[in-house]
């Protein structure tokens, strides 16, 4: 009986991992096809770009702040308190940038996705679009997914840029060490591989996030309540796989620029 | 079993052979074959639940078959890869059972969504809008959004959006489902206005037998515009009946067939 059941679930993942493959490539691929629609993937650039701002840029300061703050007592120890700036800049570019934004992203936005488009299969939205002759991947999720991809390229950036100054002003009014120091090491020490890893992260992110989402939006079954159960998979499922894919990002880049380090 | 297939002349419009569904389990629908000929309105009588909607959407390609097979406007659609089924079901109109509008688009951009996504100018867009809204009788809905609307009004836009494009083929799934007596009357009449203005071949979904009569009772009336019942013993002879049961379908045929048929089935169904 349990055997049984292990089977099963097994078998489950394998399918759900067979279907996800098939999707996400296929909407992939949709954008070098036409129809392309612009516009939705506009509208959902301000949607996932403009909407996540405030929560990024609040995120990443607080971020680089805590970085700075706690960062300090341990490096005082060591009489190291001058390489602050530095420990902050590759923290936040290398990794709690890109994965933060990814995570914080994907909370507001998987979510938004998978509700959004879970909603419409239930209440036959998507059959109708299908029977009106549009197909809704092409129409729905290409352009979440490469929304999806080129904002989290740019939040990455604000979430770096507002953790390095989250880091400055602690440094500064808490720590009571030298700004133009904590500038200076934050620059100097920033390497090509750091900034690589730094946005090459992102782009992948924006993938996973945009194309859990609108998948489980797009398996709903079983109504509302379905939707709910679509909402909580794509936010879990999305944040784990991207700080599981972060990691294996980290390993291939550390091993491919290992000269560089 | 009381089928007596249908031997149009014309090429069918649709066309299901042998057709066999099931999700994980006994089969929804079992070896269904019928046809849908040229301006023939096909009216699927059946109790809830018993594969109806499941049926219609086979016919335009939402589901697939396990086995047997369709051919919409002469295509084989249960074999056809998703791409291929898009400027196919672009030709038919499809009417759901709520209506299935996008809620977060004005009637106006619902009506229109075929045409916008075709890139027609705005123009003409209005034009065609306002004319088929007018066919509804809610053309002064044009900029509300579905959630200010009653049932009943939704399901004339969702008409009206089914015929924007004047299509080869309609299908209404149970288009009076949950409405009172008097606006299904409505939505009946628009039905029967739609088959004898257009002549457009259909296959309408239902399990109430008072609007199954009244299509083959009744016809429009265009210098009155209104619907008007047909003379005493007349009955529409396009407009024809299946009907199923357990997934099976047991009947097809005209009314006068299935009035006198001897099926269980059909007898309890029709008491």
């Amino acid at each position: 009986m349990a055997l049984d059941t292990l089977e099963r679930t097994a078998k489950q993942i394998v399918l759900t991992v067979q279907d996800y493959s098939v999707f996400a490539s296929r909407a992939f691929l949709n954008l070098f096809r036409p129809p392309i629609y612009w516009t939705d993937f506009l509208v959902q650039s301000d949607i996932i770009g403009v909407g996540s701002l405030s929560i990024v840029v609040l995120s990443g300061m607080s971020t680089g702040g805590v970085l700075a703050l706690q960062s300090a007592t341990t490096l005082a120890n060591f009489g190291a308190t001058a390489i602050t700036g530095e420990f902050v800049s590759l923290t936040m570019i290398r990794e709690l940038g890109p994965v933060l934004t990814g995570v914080m992203v994907s909370g507001r936005n998987a979510s938004s996705m998978a509700s959004e488009l879970g909603s419409m299969v239930v209440t036959e939205q998507i059959d109708a679009m299908r029977a009106l002759g549009v197909d809704p991947i092409r129409k729905l999720v290409t352009p979440r997914i490469f929304a999806s991809i080129a904002m989290l390229f740019f939040l990455t950036i604000v979430a770096d840029a507002f953790g390095i100054v989250g880091g400055g002003l602690v440094t500064v009014f808490m720590n009571h060490q030298n700004g133009t120091q904590y500038l200076n090491m934050a620059w100097e020490h920033i390497r090509f591989p750091d900034i690589v890893q730094g946005l090459v992260k992102p782009l992948f992110f924006g993938y996973i996030l945009g194309s859990i989402g609108c998948f489980y939006g797009l398996r709903t079954t079983g109504g509302t309540e379905g939707v709910g159960r679509s909402t909580i998979r794509a936010v879990v499922n999305s944040s784990v796989l991207i700080i599981f894919v972060d990691f294996l990002i980290s390993h291939l880049i550390l091993e491919l620029f290992a000269g560089w380090m | 079993m009381d089928v007596t297939p249908q031997q149009p002349a014309q090429i069918p419009v649709l066309a299901f052979d042998r057709v066999t569904l099931s999700f994980d389990g006994p089969p929804v629908l079992e070896d269904i074959t019928f046809r849908v000929a040229p301006s023939e309105t096909r009216i699927l009588l059946g109790p809830a639940g018993v594969g109806k909607s499941v049926l219609l959407k086979l016919a335009n390609g939402l589901l697939r078959p396990d086995s047997g097979s369709i051919e919409l406007f002469s295509h084989d659609i249960a074999h056809a890869s998703e791409d291929a089924l898009f400027p196919l079901r672009t030709r038919t109109g499809m009417v759901f059972q709520e209506g299935a509008l996008f809620d977060s688009l004005t009637v106006r951009d619902n009506v229109a969504y075929q045409l916008i996504q075709e890139e027609v100018p705005d123009a003409e867009i209005d034009a065609r809008v306002r004319e088929a809204l007018r066919f509804v009788e809610l053309e002064q809905t044009m900029a509300l959004f579905p959630a200010s609307l009653s049932g009943g009004m939704r399901r004339r836009v969702a008409i009206a959006r089914a015929l924007i494009r004047k299509p080869e083929l309609l299908l209404y799934d149970s288009p009076t489902g949950g409405l009172d007596p008097v606006t299904s009357t409505t939505i009946i009449s628009l039905i029967v206005k739609q088959r004898d203005v257009y002549h457009t071949p259909s296959l309408l979904v239902t399990h109430r037998l008072q609007d199954a009569f009244t299509l083959c009772t009744h016809r429009f009336d265009p210098d009155t515009g209104r619907m008007v019942p047909l003379p005493k013993g007349d009955i529409d002879p396009g407009t024809t009946f299946l009907m199923l049961a357990e997934g099976k379908l047991i009947f097809d045929g005209s009314l006068e067939e299935l009035l006198a048929s001897q099926d269980p089935f059909v007898r309890d169904f029709l008491a």
